[in-house]
């Protein structure tokens, strides 16, 4: 019997040796840090943050692995026990890291996180990555106790920052023992001082947030710096807000001019007023999504390549229905203005109530590649990647559509028939084939304009909708049959929006938007580049 | 044309006699079923919402069916689509009532619906069971509203944040209509009762299917900024909220930085997106289809079963019809008749268990009592219930929070009344 327990206690310190726990403290802190976890066994959110506080403050090496899996939902409990799940799916007991013997319990149950408790983990996790070896992980705890501002984690703080070499990580160190000193009730007037001009060099909102949230009862003097430190952030915040402005005018530019750019053929070069000019987007969306679809079902390792995917089968699928459209009903209703806009108003009530038939009227899930998600920050404004993305696509797009209508021999003969039908019919042009085509185009343009929206609103019946007014706004006031007119005007409509949105609001901002059209339109019926010449008055 | 013979005129009394007993014998069939009109929009841009609500009508009414019907009848639902057109759902109510005969309809999502279709009810005397969450400040004698009035939903919301995440500035954000002005008419004044200043409350509208919020998002980051908890109480509507969450998620807020309470935002309009960025903001709802109660259980077993499709979710408005229906049912077993006179005056009082795992009471002023669940989004669009009420919340008809409405009770059982003055003991205000 001896002999077997002093194997087994062997076999349990070669395990600690393993685990790397051998350090002499390790045994009386190995029962801190189960007791600890048991907290986490009473699926109550109290009891679950005080293990939190508890585990973190534990010092034992495996809590930094706990609160990671806890934080990714891999911590399971069942019965009094405390589980985790390994990232290869393996189930092992939290305590030790040994893999459970036999079997694991049945109805293991993830620990439950609230908003408060990812709040906790978060600055649990920062005070324990702190010296961690790599920066990028060391630089995001620093962010995380600039937030906590935990001052427990001073003196960890103060170790990491003797150490550290990676400038980055160094000012975002510097500025969390900032935060900390300044909100721990004890530390000295001189102390804070210098702690608040740290934080007025951080100059962002979080600074900023950080300064106006400071307790009451500081002294006069770290009050006066703190206020001063907020007007200048504030300075520095309201010029960026005018960069932010104009990069939103952008923005919503880019967007107007993508939905209006296929409509800028069909209606500008062609005179035909497409009711249906949004569907063909929305085709374009849906194309989108079923490649996801696909690729989700068949190979999801080129997911991130789906929009490139997309770009040319939206074009395809767009534009074949265009063709099947001018064919079928506009070829006959041409010069009948009221006539088209009656049928294709028609035939886009088809289509959408098609799609929803088919498709069903729920959204359909379309996701970001992970190079159109999440943002960078550019000096005091935050640039969204899938909006810089639709900036620069919207361009090339533009770019690509005036090239082929300068140099290619369709853009000639479509510019030919669109300035004089029957001169150039006598020059041997098949009118209505050209017809077809330039009508096609304008319809794939927008089915491309659908794969970008796709990305940054919803994919549903409905989508089309809510661009073919502002496509026909921006295309009018821009000058029918001009495409710089078309860029002038989504730009500057975008623009202006952008301006009068923060004190106007986006309803407000939108009804002055179109005030301003109606009236200027009184003046330039034509827009703002109208096209010269015979051709236009037929 | 002339009857020269009588072969001919005999034919022809042979075919008005045939006229005649097939105009007799329709009433004979009508009188067989009893019919339950359906007025939910399956086409436009409410068709998102609303077809979901008209599948499970469908399913409850073949449930009743199995169970033999209702007075010894079948019942029969009749299916007329309004196509979210606001003139239209009128013109479908009348039909229903007048050609259909229909002895009650379920239906309308929006409130200007509701508000459209309310003449008609009046008029000719039938009976409409709300399911959607709205604003208050109504109570008709032919209504009978199961979804949430702002007391059962949008009030135990803000004091959860309140007092949770110690919230103390307040983002009103929502779409330009009826239910989200008042409602934040309401919370306004609430947040105002409880000491809140008014720096601390920005209000902001957009219009419908918005979906361009740079600007917004980054209003809300700045007014985030100023040193305290800050949190945004939403009535968005509809399409708009997918690009709301994305935009937040793009510029890097968090739930655990500004959390985002959302009125209008349940299971299915979340079956549509990822819901990576969206986890852990909130919902507030009478019912979550992750709340672990065997009726439940019971019903979503059943619904993805008739549906056919295993990922089919549920949300609130459903449950709502579950609990009118049964409650409808009940009304209609107690006086033994479909007149909507009888039934309207039982409804107050039946009680129907809702699928949470309480009991459900019709209220004289013809809201219903519910509990209330504060939910957080999970990875799989499925909430988390966090916080829930006590016990169940009667709806208030009329806001107490509101000066002009605070004095007005409804009272279909006593007073008769949908807007009862208790300073003047008058009805009307």
């Amino acid at each position: 019997m001896p002999l077997c327990e002093r194997i087994v206690a062997l076999v349990f310190a070669l395990v600690l040796l393993l685990a790397g726990a051998a350090s002499a403290g390790a045994q009386g802190n190995a029962q801190a840090f189960e007791a600890a976890l048991a907290g986490f066994t009473k699926d109550s959110y109290n009891d679950t943050d005080k293990a939190i506080s508890a585990v973190a403050a534990s010092g034992n090496p495996r809590s930094l692995e706990v609160i990671e899996a806890l934080q990714d939902g891999r911590l399971l409990f069942g019965g009094d026990k405390v589980f985790i799940k390994d990232k290869a799916g393996a189930i092992v007991e939290a305590a030790t890291g040994k893999p459970v013997e036999g079997s694991p319990p049945d109805n293991l149950k993830p620990v439950r996180l609230i908003n408060r408790l990812r709040r906790s983990v978060e600055a649990a996790l920062g005070g324990l990555t702190l010296m961690s070896s790599d920066a990028g992980k060391r630089y995001e705890a620093a962010q995380a106790v600039f937030k906590s501002r935990e001052a427990s984690a001073l003196p960890t703080l103060d170790a990491a920052l003797a150490k550290e070499s990676d400038a980055r990580v160094k000012r975002a160190l510097t500025e969390a023992r900032a935060a900390v000193i300044l909100f721990k009730p004890d530390s000295a007037e001189a102390d804070r001082l210098l702690a608040i001009a740290v934080i007025k060099d951080r100059a962002d909102q979080d600074a900023r947030g950080l300064l106006a949230g400071l307790p009451a009862g500081q002294p006069a003097a770290v009050q006066k710096a703190a206020a001063d430190a907020i007007a200048s952030i504030d300075n520095r915040l309201a010029l960026w807000n005018m960069v932010q402005n104009a990069w939103y005018g952008l923005s919503l530019g880019s967007v107007l001019l993508l939905a209006a750019i296929g409509l800028a053929i069909t209606f500008g070069v062609m005179g035909v007023i497409n009711m249906a000019h949004g569907e063909m987007v929305m085709l374009g969306a849906y194309t989108t999504f079923v490649v996801q679809e696909v690729i989700r079902a068949r190979n999801p390792a080129l997911f991130d390549y789906s929009l490139f995917i997309a770009v040319p089968l939206a074009f395809l699928v767009a534009g074949f229905v265009g063709i099947l459209i001018e064919r079928s009903i506009i070829r006959f209703l041409y010069g009948r203005p009221l006539e088209t806009l009656l049928a294709t108003w028609g035939l886009s009530l088809i289509l959408q109530q098609a799609v929803r038939t088919y498709f069903g009227p729920t959204n359909k899930d379309v996701g970001n590649p992970s190079w159109m998600s999440g943002a960078f920050e550019l000096g005091g404004i935050t640039i969204t990647y899938n909006r810089m993305w639709i900036i620069v696509f919207t361009l090339a797009v533009f770019v690509a559509l005036l090239g082929l209508l300068r140099f290619t021999r369709l853009g000639l003969e479509m510019r030919a028939v669109t300035q004089n039908r029957q001169m150039a019919a006598s020059m041997g042009i098949r009118t209505a084939r050209i017809d077809a085509l330039t009508f096609g185009l304008g319809s794939g343009i927008a089915g491309i304009a659908g794969v970008a929206l796709s990305q940054i609103d919803n994919v549903s019946p409905n989508l089309g909708q809510g661009y073919i007014i502002d496509s026909f706004m921006v295309v009018v006031f821009g000058g029918v049959g001009n495409l710089w007119g078309t860029l002038v005007a989504a730009f500057s409509l975008g623009i202006a929006n952008k301006f009068l949105e923060p004190f106007a609001g986006a309803v407000l901002g939108k009804i002055a938007i179109l005030v301003f059209i109606i009236l200027f339109i009184q003046k330039r019926p034509r827009g703002l580049f109208a096209l010269k010449g015979r051709a236009v008055e037929a | 044309m002339r009857y020269s013979n009588g072969m001919t005129r005999r034919a022809l009394m042979a075919t008005a006699g045939l006229a005649f007993g097939l105009a007799a014998a329709w009433p004979a069939k009508a009188q067989d079923t009893i019919k339950v009109g359906i007025l939910h929009s399956l086409s436009g841009t409410m068709a998102i919402s609303e077809t979901t609500l008209k599948d499970v009508m469908l399913m409850l009414i073949d449930e009743q069916n199995k169970k033999g019907g209702l007075l010894g009848k079948k019942l029969e639902a009749v299916v007329v689509d309004p196509a979210s057109n606001w003139p239209l759902f009128a013109e479908k109510a009348r039909e229903l009532i007048t050609k259909d005969k229909v002895a009650a309809v379920f239906g309308c999502w929006t409130s200007v619906s509701r508000k459209s279709v309310l003449p008609v009810f009046k008029e000719l005397n039938n009976i409409l069971f709300y399911p959607v969450q709205y604003e208050g400040e109504e109570s008709e004698r032919n209504v009978f509203y199961t979804g949430a009035a702002p007391n059962q939903q949008a009030i135990p919301a803000v004091d959860y944040l309140a007092k949770e995440e110690k919230v103390q500035r307040w983002v009103l954000a929502g779409t330009d209509y009826v239910y989200p002005r008042t409602t934040n008419k309401i919370l306004e004044a609430y947040l105002k009762s409880k000491g809140v200043k008014p720096e601390d409350i920005m209000i902001n509208y957009t219009p419908f299917g918005h979906s361009d919020w740079q600007t917004i998002v980054a209003d809300i980051k700045k007014f985030g900024s100023a040193g305290k908890k800050t949190a945004v109480v939403s009535t968005i509507n509809g399409d708009a909220n997918v690009p709301f969450y994305k935009e937040l998620g793009n510029q890097g807020i968090s739930a655990k930085d500004i959390p985002v309470v959302a009125f209008s935002v349940g299971e299915e309009e979340l079956a549509g997106i990822d819901t990576k960025p969206l986890l852990g903001h909130l919902a507030a709802w009478n019912y979550f289809e992750s709340i672990d109660t065997p009726a439940n259980k019971e019903f979503t077993a059943k619904w993805k079963a008739y549906t056919k499709n295993p990922k089919r979710v549920s949300n609130d408005p459903m449950e709502a019809h579950v609990i009118g229906f049964a409650m409808w049912v009940k009304a209609v077993e107690k006086v033994k008749s479909t007149d909507p006179d009888k039934v309207i005056d039982a409804l107050p009082g039946i009680e129907a268990p809702n699928l949470t795992g309480g009991i459900s009471k019709m209220l004289p002023n013809h809201h219903i009592t519910k509990p209330v669940f504060i939910g957080e989004v999970r990875g799989d669009g499925q909430f988390d219930v966090v916080w829930k009420t006590e016990g169940l919340v009667p709806g208030d008809a009329w806001s107490k929070e509101l000066e002009g409405s605070r004095d007005l009770v409804g009272d279909w059982v006593d007073k008769k009344c949908g807007n009862w003055n208790t300073k003047t003991n008058k009805c009307g205000s």
